[in-house]
């Protein structure tokens, strides 16, 4: 639904302004960034805003009854089901304001769902919504694999990481599948805006959420988010991970447009200038869940998770109209 | 006490019954997948749709699942939200009956009964609706295209009622009702719009301390469908069970406030009994097969044999205390489930009918019958009660 365009800047003077709607006192681990991810999207809020969620770590850590970190109306129903609740919840309020119940002019709708709620069980439900256009923003916290339950991979987890169901044992070094690129699934589905983010970029980040709540019908915001316990890293470098990952062109931030892809500045400049693209050890060495990868029998592997990230940086530049340079 | 209203005579299928009774509902939201397997009910539906002639928001989504959803959220967003399915396509919904029930989402749902694959069969028995007992929704089943139309409209007052505050499904066996054309009796719009009224919330307390109605609302932030642990899960499912046991008396009160404006009830609402006052023997039947049924037991009478006739109406919740007077002073009673309990001792409806009598003083003697699985005729089995399987001294065949 079309609201007047606000005039909006996220300065950090105006964040730290901005009430918090992601309370403090939920009971997510030290050093989790899908935490901080939640409380930035809910800065960007333009108004009545109602949150549903997928069973995942942030739902159990912000629900728990009696108490919620949640001072917006909030759902949640299953693990498979972020994307058809918001499907309910808007055509619900479509039906209201078409009868004269809505007490307001307009409610943004928000779904938020963990990589096992978005590209494994909750897929389904997700293109269906956004196939049938609803209006809503799905975020994605991607902590690729399901930390909740104990570090099982998912379709997001990346090639080579040990999780407990892909571990890296002397037969098979993690996991052997590729991470599914599915932001570009998303791209695939011809909705008006599809972003990704990363909570080290906090602005972009912000602006981006800003830019799916104002779009006409779906959008999807694809955020990556370190956890430490599920990547075997330090508490205290969480954020640091989550730049690395851009730096490194492993997790490059852009957004599509209408299908128009165009990348942000983060990695825009790592375009212009090839020299700051790191290597992926960079982001690689430290996380415990690659840390078989740094032995010499697997030096292939470390050597594919480079060629990988380096081939589908440079699908991204075509897409974007960059050439790329060597 | 309102007089019966004027109606229009219709020439109606079980599913249309339905479809016409949810557009005259004033219904905000219908989400269904109508295909596993497909019923005519939701075409009928998105007719009116796209006739312009409801209002209603209609979401064709890409699966039974996401359609159940769909209506919980819409529900708890504060819209009356309707679905239909059957067979394969309730059991998809499993998960999501126990979801809708426990976030007390009063939505209502028509289940045109079908078998359960495999083999895959499309014809009607009550395997589907049977597996989702326990579920917490609250289970009508119809005998004619007439009940269905009035069952529906019913099932919103029911669940709305905010002592109840439970979903509701409304059973009407496969082709039997679902595709055959009956007459129906149909009141006029704005008399059903005024007896189902708008949907109501009760106020309850929310997490910043304040009272308001029981939604999803910018106003009044409110954290539906948490986490619960073991220290607060149990009151939950308390309050579940106290909202079922509040449904029996809602049933029987919205039955009979319905009987003074339609001319028409369904025995007190949860049970319906027939020629039972002295019977010796009787049956225990659901849905349409008490139609066949009344026929053997009149031919029964005829023929001297003091015979008679229960069905149940309300399967859940359970109306233990009319099922034991209504049955204690028979001899015998056969049971007729159209579902198998694999394993089990009998099918789920003699389950219940031999724990309900067991408490009974004089225990009559219950035997089961399994009949009509995959749409398989229940004229034998009804011939078969007419050879007099239980006799009047109390022995059964």
């Amino acid at each position: 639904m079309e609201m007047a365009k606000q005039e909006w800047k996220f300065t950090t003077k105006d964040i730290a302004e901005k009430p918090d709607l992601f309370l403090s006192g939920h009971r997510a681990c030290a050093g989790c960034v899908p935490t901080t991810v939640l409380r930035l999207i809910m800065k960007a809020l333009r108004g009545p805003t109602i949150v549903t969620q997928a069973t995942g770590c942030m739902e159990v850590v912000s629900s728990i009854y009696p108490y919620t970190s949640w001072a917006v109306p909030w759902l949640h129903t299953a693990f498979e089901t972020a994307a058809a609740n918001a499907s309910g919840i808007e055509a619900a309020l479509k039906a209201l304001k078409r009868k004269g119940r809505l007490k307001h002019e307009h409610v943004d709708v928000i779904a938020i769902a963990g990589d096992g709620g978005t590209y494994d069980i909750g897929f389904q439900a997700l293109s269906g919504a956004v196939e049938r256009g609803h209006d809503f923003l799905f975020v994605l916290y991607d902590n690729e694999a399901y930390m909740n339950t104990g570090i099982q991979r998912s379709g997001g987890t990346p090639k080579g990481a040990a999780t407990t169901t892909s571990p890296a044992g002397t037969a098979i070094p993690g996991k052997l599948e590729y991470k599914k690129p599915i932001a570009d699934i998303m791209v695939a589905h011809e909705i008006p805006y599809v972003a990704t983010a990363s909570p080290y970029y906090w602005r972009d980040l912000l602006e981006k959420v800003r830019k799916g709540l104002e779009v006409e019908g779906p959008a999807f915001l694809h955020v990556l988010a370190p956890c430490p316990r599920g990547w075997r890293s330090d508490q205290a470098k969480s954020i640091e991970y989550s730049r690395l990952a851009v730096e490194t062109c492993v997790f490059p931030l852009w957004e599509a447009v209408n299908g128009q892809y165009q990348l942000s500045v983060a990695s825009k400049l790592i375009a212009l200038a090839p020299q700051k693209k790191r290597p992926v050890t960079d982001y690689l060495q430290g996380q415990g869940r690659f840390r078989h990868l740094f032995s010499p029998q697997n030096k292939h592997l470390l050597e594919d998770f480079q060629r990988i990230t380096d081939e589908r940086w440079r699908r991204l530049l075509a897409k974007c109209g960059v050439s790329a340079k060597p | 006490m309102k007089s019966v209203v004027k109606q229009e005579r219709m020439a109606l299928s079980g599913d249309e019954a339905v479809a016409y009774a949810v557009k005259q509902s004033d219904v905000d939201v219908v989400a269904a997948y109508p295909i596993t397997p497909q019923t005519i009910i939701v075409e009928r539906f998105s007719e009116y749709v796209a006739n312009g002639e409801v209002q209603t928001e209609f979401v064709c989504t890409e699966s039974e699942h996401s359609a159940l959803t769909a209506c919980l959220a819409a529900s708890v967003t504060g819209a009356r939200a309707f679905t239909a399915t059957a067979s394969a396509g309730l059991a998809l919904m499993h998960e999501m009956l126990f979801v809708t029930s426990g976030c007390r989402a009063p939505v209502v749902m028509a289940i045109a009964n079908r078998a359960l694959s495999a083999p895959l069969n499309i014809h009607g028995d009550h395997s589907d609706s049977m597996a989702q007992r326990d579920s917490g929704w609250i289970q009508l089943y119809a005998e004619n295209a007439q009940e269905v139309y009035d069952s529906i409209i019913q099932a919103f007052r029911i669940a709305e009622d905010i002592n109840v505050l439970l979903p509701v499904m409304v059973g009407l066996d496969g082709f039997t009702l679902s595709h055959t054309l009956e007459n129906v009796d149909t009141l006029p719009d704005e008399v059903v719009k005024q007896f189902i009224g708008s949907r109501k919330f009760p106020n309850v307390l929310t997490h910043e301390g304040k009272m308001a109605p029981f939604k999803l609302d910018p106003d009044n932030p409110m954290t539906m469908g948490p986490i619960a642990l073991p220290n607060y899960y149990f009151e939950f499912k308390r309050q579940q069970e106290e909202a079922m046991k509040n449904a029996l008396s809602i049933i029987k009160q919205v039955n009979s406030e319905y009987a003074k404006i339609s001319g028409r009830s369904y025995g007190n609402g949860l049970i319906e009994p027939y020629c039972l006052e002295e019977a010796e023997v009787a049956a225990v039947c659901l849905g349409s097969t008490a139609g066949t049924m009344k026929t053997v037991v009149d031919e029964l009478r005829a023929k001297g044999v003091k015979a008679g006739l229960l069905r149940l109406r309300t399967f859940r919740p359970l109306p233990v205390e009319d099922l034991r007077s209504a049955l204690c002073n028979v001899k015998a009673v056969a049971v007729m489930d159209k579902c198998m309990s694999f394993g089990g001792n009998g099918g789920p409806v003699y389950h219940e009918i031999r724990h309900v009598l067991y408490d009974a003083d004089v225990r009559p003697y219950v035997v089961n019958y399994i009949y009509g699985l995959g749409g398989r005729d229940s004229t034998g089995t009804a011939k078969y009660l007419r050879g007099s399987p239980a006799d009047s001294s109390g022995k059964a065949c």
